[in-house]
């Protein structure tokens, strides 16, 4: 997946004229719209939220909200990185809800994480993923970005995962551009880390 | 220059935005430096493996729900 890169001033993205469509009152451009980014906003919720039913709760959540709000998007972003705005959001509601109100940001467990970068330097076997199976492959690299601090993993997803620009992570999250570009950093380093534990090439030959 | 020195561009390097006398060297301390280049090989690998699998597939249903749930909205006033 390509990083998105910016549209050029006199280029129109696709998407502007399927919201002029949906505001004109063709709820099917809005379908459109649903189907071409529901995935994403549903791996986003699911990696902030960690549970299947809020994230579900999230995508709905987050379309109806774009959907009412529609009027307010400017067309100076892009309506995907407005869409990923509002789904961070409701899934940071939806945190907050299920731990009673305690307070959940995009910081938390940053703090002590700041300036650790772990470095185990064994090299990787050719093909790792080729030594496990789909599903096992699946298993290693959710579990291995889930014990991530969640300010890192939101960047890693938005920024590696999703496509975003470093500016456009960086507005999505309210956060400075030196800030996303330093846990990006630590988070691409310490998923490395934690996947030589299933990917390290092996003594003796073995693959 | 020095490993840390060298871990300071990482990102940049991957992203392909340093200068050309950066890369320059960057590259120049990769030739005696196996610990970076192992770092950065498996750095690059890391960030691939994370795009090329999907690992929380869309559920089903959930797509038709959301239409509903659409339409529904849709019909108080579009």
């Amino acid at each position: 997946m390509a990083t998105i890169q910016p549209i050029a001033e006199n280029e129109q993205h696709p998407d502007v004229a399927l919201v002029e469509r949906v505001r004109a009152g063709d709820i099917s451009a809005y379908d459109t719209l649903v189907r071409k980014y529901d995935r994403q906003v549903f791996r986003i919720a699911q990696h902030i939220t960690q549970n299947r039913e809020d994230a579900e709760d999230v995508v709905q959540d987050a379309f109806l909200k774009a959907y009412e709000k529609l009027d307010q998007f400017q067309g100076n972003s892009k309506f995907y990185t407005w869409l990923v705005r509002i789904a961070v959001n409701e899934s940071l509601m939806r945190l907050r809800k299920r731990r009673t109100g305690k307070m959940v940001s995009i910081d938390e467990d940053v703090e002590t994480e700041e300036g650790s970068v772990p470095r185990d330097l064994a090299d990787w076997a050719p093909d790792p993923e080729q030594n496990y199976t789909q599903a096992e492959l699946a298993e290693i690299l959710r579990k291995t970005i889930q014990g991530l601090p969640q300010g890192f993993r939101v960047v890693f997803v938005l920024r590696d995962v999703e496509g975003l620009s470093t500016e456009e992570t960086a507005e999505t999250l309210g956060l400075s551009v030196p800030a996303v570009k330093s846990r990006l950093l630590r988070a691409r380093l310490q998923l490395r880390e934690r996947l030589t534990r299933y990917f390290r090439r092996k003594k003796g030959g073995e693959k | 220059m020095t490993c840390t020195e060298f871990l300071a561009q990482l990102d940049d390097l991957i992203d392909d935005v340093v200068t050309a006398k950066m890369r320059a060297d960057l590259q120049e301390h990769l030739r005696g430096c196996e610990h970076c280049e192992v770092t950065l090989n498996t750095t690059r690998k890391t960030i691939e493996i994370y795009r090329s699998h999907e690992i929380y597939e869309l559920p089903t249903g959930l797509r038709e729900r959301l239409h509903k749930a659409i339409m529904e909205r849709c019909k108080k006033g579009c």
